[in-house]
């Protein structure tokens, strides 16, 4: 099911005021009803073009014939229509024929293709990953060629990061491209899990691929990143003959089916031509400078599946009837929708506290990124850019784990049901347990936030977001339904600066048992930044509910509900957890390794 | 200039729930998503296919209805038409105010079609197309699902109670859209922007002369009742008791 339009409208416009956007001279073009009319087109495409074919996709997994990945026809149909409707390019430069979007409202359009068909939706979400790098780090000539027919909708794009021994240490990749005399390169190897790394559904794929160059120092600092097509393109950027990239086999995941995912072997033959990116050695620096927006695309896909379960367990709890109400004796009284049963309403509250609150973050984030790409100046920018830095590893973990929750919840709201194939939440379920691993694992995450996001340049990005997240407490502190919330957010805060100390003169004696307990921290943190924006959600709803009418005095009454039931059941679980934080737990490292 | 006028109406989008407002004075609209009728577009889209195919030089929309109905007509122009009025009401019309509307219309632009949903989702109607050419005195071809232009007439296949029946009306004529007339496209990006510079007209509905009191009186909205559960029956003598019993044979 898709993300209802109505909070999709009431984040964007009423929450974070997208509508001002168009100050920026950047978006000047567009108003709030061209936004409109892009959100009705997205809204219209994923409802006709991917809703109806996500449990087919899953269901016929790609497969492999005569050496070309093979995917269900319905995907090349949706993929069409997305790209001649322009949502490839959304977000890019009008000079790379972008139509430069905001990047919020072009989130919020990833957010409901992906709750329609999370695996038809990724091709093209790589492909405008892809071209991003390309743009801020290819050459002219590479702009040219790669991204303006990806932008087209004519080729796709892939990241070609990890390989068969290599997955998150990057370190240690062996793919190796060396100088071919042609001012190119050759490159041999091969990569693992690559997510579009082949399919039938464009003229050809441009791979980014990291290899090392011959003699390039060890380790992270000796990686190149590479352009390397499955077809040769030409200097007119048409297609011409194979460049030796060979599919040696499809992943058989447990969910995320329709999205092919692929071994390739490079090079097999010695004549896989590879285009350097940048400058040598420079790699993965320019893979991580592009990160971020990976990892919040990340965060936004797991808000998407929660979203969309939650949807699917609404709609059932209310049109199921079983049992009865405790006060009512008499067994021959017809049966009440399970919606009206006390503990199905709490398992439904907490997933609309998580999906929402999960995409009131990820929102939020978008309206960084914009707001650094417009900012007046650099100094401006450094800023935004640190706080969005430091806001990544939660905007990607905490849906990966909560919305996943809500996935948990909306099988479990179904009962018997919701664990067969004849309904839509277990696929949704198998679909973003992926999240909690791709673009870094939920563990690395934790390590990226406490081993360098909070600490970096004197923890001034932290203190940002303190002093941001105050801001919003003395707003709601006047709001009298609002002030106990701000107040225990308050608390909050100040509890996690305390642990937040604590741990990183932990860090300083001894890294390991600092690290053992980093993903409690990311988690922690995670709720203490949700219960924000879900203070700041209500304190937009408490002031449109006097003048709303009708079911926008549900909607806004909703806000309110969810926003209490968040403060009341998950902010104070950030309580035992910061205590055990301080306490330095060694029990992971100290337990002996025949222990386990 | 060979023009074909086509009406876009503002409804509810086909998604939402419709509910009656407590006071049963309406129903509920605050907060709901509005979009063009979905008959309205499968209009639009047949008028662009005329001018495409060169039977057409431009495709003028038309709302009757409040200031937010240029949404519409915004994704109207995005659609692909080359201009839009809006004539500007704050009270719901009925069809016979929106045939005059569009009469007056016809009169000023001298379409050489009209092409109009067969009815709006919102109160179904189905009566505009029929009474503006009652009133303009020209052919009318309601419920098409295929249309075709030969020469001076039009070929319209019509879906009816039996079946389709294939007529040809004399142009200038009022044509209404059935569901499979067509698959209205998908706007593009880059044509929502495009529209903007396009020409949208307002005009207030008295400058056409229209007079919009309502005739009709509407009592009161209600939902429709809850639908009873079913009964099994033995065979056709407790069937036909059944429906006697409640009055139905």
């Amino acid at each position: 099911m898709l993300i209802p339009r109505r909070d999709v409208d009431f984040q964007l416009f009423e929450v974070l005021d997208c509508a001002t956007l168009t100050r920026f001279e950047r978006y000047a073009a567009y108003d709030r009803e061209a936004f409109a009319s892009v959100l009705d087109t997205a809204y219209r495409i994923a409802a006709e073009r991917f809703a109806p074919y996500a449990a087919a996709c899953d269901r016929e997994e790609p497969r492999i014939e005569h050496g070309r990945a093979w995917t269900i026809p319905e995907t090349r149909a949706a993929l069409a229509a997305y790209n001649q409707a322009s949502f490839t390019a959304a977000t890019f430069d009008a000079d790379d024929g972008g139509l430069q979007l905001p990047i919020a409202i072009a989130k919020a359009c990833t957010a409901v293709f992906s709750s329609a068909n999370v695996a038809f939706h990724s091709y093209a979400a790589l492909t405008a990953g892809a071209a991003d790098l390309l743009v801020s780090f290819g050459s002219d000539d590479q702009r040219r060629r790669f991204v303006r027919p990806m932008l087209a909708g004519r080729f796709t794009g892939t990241m070609c990061l990890s390989e068969p021994h290599a997955g998150s240490s990057l370190a240690d990749i062996r793919c190796q491209a060396r100088p071919d005399g042609d001012g190119h390169h050759r490159l041999t190897g091969t990569k693992m899990w690559i997510s579009g790394g082949d399919h039938d559904l464009a003229e050809t794929i441009v791979h980014l691929v990291l290899a090392r160059l011959p003699g390039a120092p060890p380790g992270t600092r000796g990686i190149s990143l590479f352009a390397v097509p499955r077809d040769r393109v030409r200097e007119d950027a048409s297609v011409g003959e194979p460049n030796d990239v060979r599919l040696a086999g499809l992943n058989h995941k447990m969910g995320w089916r329709g999205t092919t995912n692929a071994v390739l072997s490079f090079g097999e033959r010695n004549a896989c031509r590879a285009e350097l990116v940048g400058e040598p050695h420079r790699g993965l620096e320019y893979m991580f400078r592009m990160m971020n927006a990976a990892r919040i695309g990340v965060g936004t896909n797991a808000v998407a599946l929660g979203y969309a379960a939650y949807g699917e367990a609404l709609a059932y709890a209310r049109q199921r009837p079983q049992g009865r109400l405790p006060g009512a004796k008499d067994p021959c009284s017809p049966p009440v929708e399970i919606f009206r049963h006390a503990d199905v309403r709490r398992m439904l509250l907490a997933q609309k506290c998580w999906v929402e609150g999960g995409l009131a973050l990820v929102l939020y984030c978008a309206r960084l990124a914009d707001e650094e790409r417009c900012a007046a100046d650099a100094t401006a920018r450094a800023r935004i850019h640190a706080l969005l830095e430091l806001l990544t590893p939660v905007a990607k973990s905490w849906p990966s784990e909560y919305c996943l929750e809500a996935n948990k919840l909306a099988i479990q709201v179904h009962g018997g049901y919701g664990y067969t194939r004849d309904f839509p939440v277990e696929r949704l379920y198998r679909d973003n347990r992926l999240n909690h691993i791709h673009e870094g694992t939920h563990g690395i995450q934790g390590l990226d936030l406490l081993g360098r996001k909070v600490a970096m340049q004197d923890g001034v990005a932290l203190n940002d977001l303190f002093a941001r997240m105050t801001g919003t407490i003395a707003s709601a502190g006047s709001v009298e339904p609002l002030a106990a919330h701000a107040t225990a957010l308050e608390a909050a805060v100040a509890d996690i600066g305390m642990t937040t100390q604590a741990l990183l003169r932990a860090m300083s004696l001894d890294p390991g048992v600092a690290l053992a307990n980093a993903t409690t921290y990311l988690d922690s943190l995670g709720h203490i930044v949700v219960a924000w924006r879900w203070l700041a959600q209500a304190l937009t709803a408490h002031a449109a509910l006097a003048a709303a009418r009708d079911g926008d005095r549900d909607f806004y009454t909703g806000k309110l509900a969810a926003c209490r039931f968040f403060f009341r059941h998950e902010l104070p679980r950030t309580g035992p957890a910061l205590q055990l934080l301080r306490s330095l737990d060694d029990t992971a490292l100290a337990i002996p390794d025949g222990g386990f | 200039m060979r023009r074909i006028l086509v009406g876009i109406k503002r409804v509810i989008d086909f998604n939402v729930r419709v509910r009656v407002r407590p006071d049963g004075a309406g129903v509920v609209t605050d907060g709901v998503k509005m979009s063009a009728n979905p008959f309205d577009s499968i209009a639009l889209e047949e008028a662009l296919r005329l001018r495409e195919r060169g039977e057409a030089d431009e495709v003028l929309a038309v709302s009757i209805g409040p200031g937010e109905a240029q949404q519409q007509l915004r994704d109207a122009l995005a659609m692909g038409a080359d201009r839009a009025i809006l004539v500007k009401s704050d009270t719901a019309l009925e069809p016979l105010a929106v045939a005059h509307v569009f009469l007056e219309l016809a009169k000023r632009e001298s379409p050489r079609l009209v092409i109009l949903g067969k009815q709006a989702i919102d109160d179904d109607c189905s009566q505009t197309g029929q009474m503006l050419a009652a009133l303009w005195n020209r052919p009318q071809a309601t419920f098409a699902s295929k249309l075709e232009i030969q020469g001076e007439a039009a070929r319209v296949t019509r879906e009816v109670d039996a079946g389709l029946e294939v007529i040809e009306v004399d142009l200038p004529a009022v044509i209404t859209t059935d569901l499979r007339l067509n698959e209205p496209r998908y706007i593009k990006l880059p044509d929502i922007m495009k529209a903007k510079k396009k020409p949208l007209d307002v005009i207030e509905i008295v400058s056409l002369g229209v007079d919009a009191t309502p005739v009709l009186k509407v009592v009161k909205y209600e939902a429709p009742p809850q639908r009873q559960k079913g009964i099994i029956v033995k065979d056709a003598g407790e069937l036909v008791a059944a429906l006697k019993q409640r009055g139905l044979a």
